[in-house]
């Protein structure tokens, strides 16, 4: 218990350290990761490719847990189960239906919106350590679900379903990763370009007002729930959406892909790349990608172990995750230029 | 001749009917009754535990009524949840300042607008033309009360940094942005020094002048309520002790004896 609280409590003051105006990038920075994220393919083997479409997926992930926890100060262990829904609704529909993937992510994410705005309803009596724990029963809850009997002639129970993956269109000439790379490319930079537009806006005042003080919020004129429940519906949307990519991605989905472990892999995205700092979420998802492998090439029979001491080291030295190095660099640069 | 003295003929903005509170055998409210004209700063006074703040959260729907009814313009604000008060015209300010810290001073005051502006998640995400337009509206207006309320020199900083008396400025404007008709200001002098009040007692007197207010007061600080209210409500174990303009309450027998105890003891 008292652990959970710890974790809850430095949450909040990761959210504290916070401010809305230091929620994105300058243009400057924003051009260069652009930039590079556009030429980069080019360059590498296809095994890298797909390990940069699948640091788009979970950026994208973490992304939108911090829209709920850093925007509405709502905490989510849950999110493996809306990335499953997403997951799954593409699956579904590509092999059992041949929807065309593209579609497939709109109908994912409404699907997931709905999912999360009616799971929020609930949630809405639960706060802090509270909430964490009901979002763990849903994480924990949703690979039995999909093993179901009832539900195995869509889902294909125990066993999956394969996705195929989709061909570069008009004859382009590129390969199915580079195509998958660049396609997921262009909808996580117009989620962001979403994401960002809506924190900054009279919704996302909203969530954040609710965040800080939900009486002063509803005093305000701030419908206090139906703007938590959003937050909830939004978060999950973009987790479906997530989902479906990853689904394409890995060209599979089974039940035991989306347990708890990922739920709170995302959430240790999240506090690593900045609770609240949208640009983190792509640095978050790359230490829950590529560090566990780090990790076992320092020692095969102690992962885990040497994942910890990084894991510590990092909440150790940057209690703030990226952001933190981020601001240092900033500041770091000022007094170059000075000088 | 005051604005407030004038519309004493014409119905009161808000009218508080026989209000009673009950917390499980506890009388925290019994059947109170008073009026708050148009231009109007009653001040509401009495010892701890009179029920000010009692009668207050009934104002801002926190606390439901056991009986009674409270009137705001003639209609009735009991079947509104909390978050439906400010639309009518009631904001309000918080005992011990309740911003949102991690934003900054001109997010405080953009919330405060919440209640006057209307959008949804999907254009707010696209930021459609009149997103865009309502958000420029929104700027303008923010400003011209930061510039008001002399805030514009901390408009971007956050204001969880920003000194006590600076907040409650903070606060004050973000209670403006909503346009409010009565303005329900819970205890704004405490903490404060004495030029601070002092100072406090001519922006609330400036805000009623300059923006058509009418303002309700719930005060422990006499030399504030005495100095610029119209009309005083003195509240005592839930009851209403007496009722008129400050010389009066201040001389009343039952108001003095609630403050100082009777001389029989």
């Amino acid at each position: 218990m008292s652990a959970a609280e710890e974790v809850v409590a430095e949450g909040h003051q990761a959210v504290a350290a916070v401010p809305k105006r230091g929620m994105t990038l300058g243009t400057g920075t924003s051009l260069v990761v652009l930039a590079a994220l556009l030429i980069m393919p080019i360059f590498v083997k296809n095994f890298i490719i797909f390990q940069m479409t699948m640091l788009l997926i979970y950026g994208l992930a973490v992304l939108a847990l911090n829209i709920l926890t850093g925007g509405s100060g709502q905490f989510s262990l849950g999110q493996s189960a809306f990335y499953a829904v997403g997951a799954y609704t593409t699956a579904v529909l590509m092999e059992h239906f041949n929807v065309n993937y593209a579609l497939t992510l709109p109908i994912a994410g409404v699907v997931c919106f709905a999912f999360g705005f009616l799971f929020g309803q609930p949630a809405l009596r639960l706060s802090g350590v509270y909430l964490a724990l009901a979002t763990f029963a849903l994480a924990t809850a949703m690979p039995q679900l999909l093993k179901l009997n009832f539900l195995e002639h869509w889902t294909g129970g125990v066993q999956g379903l394969v996705v195929t993956k989709p061909d570069a269109p008009f004859g382009l000439p590129m390969s199915q990763d580079m195509w998958l790379y660049y396609f997921t490319l262009v909808v996580v930079i117009a989620i962001y370009i979403f994401a960002v537009n809506l924190l900054r806006s009279r919704s996302g005042r909203a969530f954040m007002a609710i965040r800080d003080n939900e009486i002063a919020a509803s005093a305000m004129g701030v419908d206090v729930a139906l703007y938590k429940t959003l937050a909830f519906g939004v978060s999950a949307a973009i987790t479906g959406i997530a989902g479906s990519l990853g689904a394409i991605a890995v060209q599979f989905v089974a039940p035991d892909s989306y347990t708890i472990t990922l739920a709170i892999s995302l959430f240790l995205g999240m506090v690593v790349g900045g609770v609240g700092w949208l640009p983190g979420s792509i640095v978050g998802a790359a230490f829950i990608i590529f560090v566990p492998n780090i990790a076992e090439g320092i020692s095969k029979g102690l992962s885990g172990a040497v994942f910890g001491v990084l894991l510590f080291l990092v909440i150790y030295l940057v209690p703030h995750g990226a952001r933190q190095v981020a601001i240092l660099g900033q500041k770091l640069a000022g007094k170059l230029r000075k000088n | 001749m005051t604005q407030a003295q004038l519309a004493q003929g014409s119905p009161p903005l808000l009218a508080v009917r026989d209000v009673s509170v009950v917390f499980g055998g506890i009388i925290a409210l019994n059947g109170v009754s008073f009026d708050m004209h148009k231009g109007q700063i009653l001040g509401l006074i009495g010892p701890n535990g009179a029920g000010k703040t009692t009668l207050f959260n009934c104002l801002s729907r926190l606390y439901q009524p056991s009986s009674g009814d409270i009137l705001m313009e003639g209609a009735s604000i009991l079947t509104r949840p909390p978050h439906r008060i400010a639309e009518i015209g009631i904001g309000r300010t918080f005992q011990n300042v309740a911003l949102f810290p991690n934003l900054t001073v001109m997010d405080n005051v953009r919330v405060g607008t919440h209640a006057r502006t209307s959008s949804d998640i999907i254009s707010d995400s696209l930021r459609l033309a009149w997103i865009r337009r309502s958000e420029t509206d929104v700027n303008k207006k923010v400003h011209e009360i930061l510039a008001y309320l002399d805030l514009e020199d901390v408009a971007h900083t956050v204001v969880s940094g920003l000194p006590f008396g600076t907040q409650k400025r903070v606060e004050l404007a973000r209670a403006l942005a909503a346009d409010p008709k009565i303005l329900l200001l819970d205890e704004p002098a405490g903490g404060l020094n004495h030029e601070e009040v002092y100072v406090l007692g001519d922006l609330i007197r400036r805000i009623r002048e300059d923006r058509h207010m009418t303002v309700l007061l719930v005060e422990h600080h006499m030399g504030l309520v005495m100095s610029i209210a119209d009309h005083v409500v003195a509240l005592n174990f839930g009851k209403k002790l007496a009722e008129g303009t400050p010389a009066q309450v201040q001389a009343d027998p039952d108001v003095i004896k609630a403050y100082l105890g009777s001389k029989d003891q």
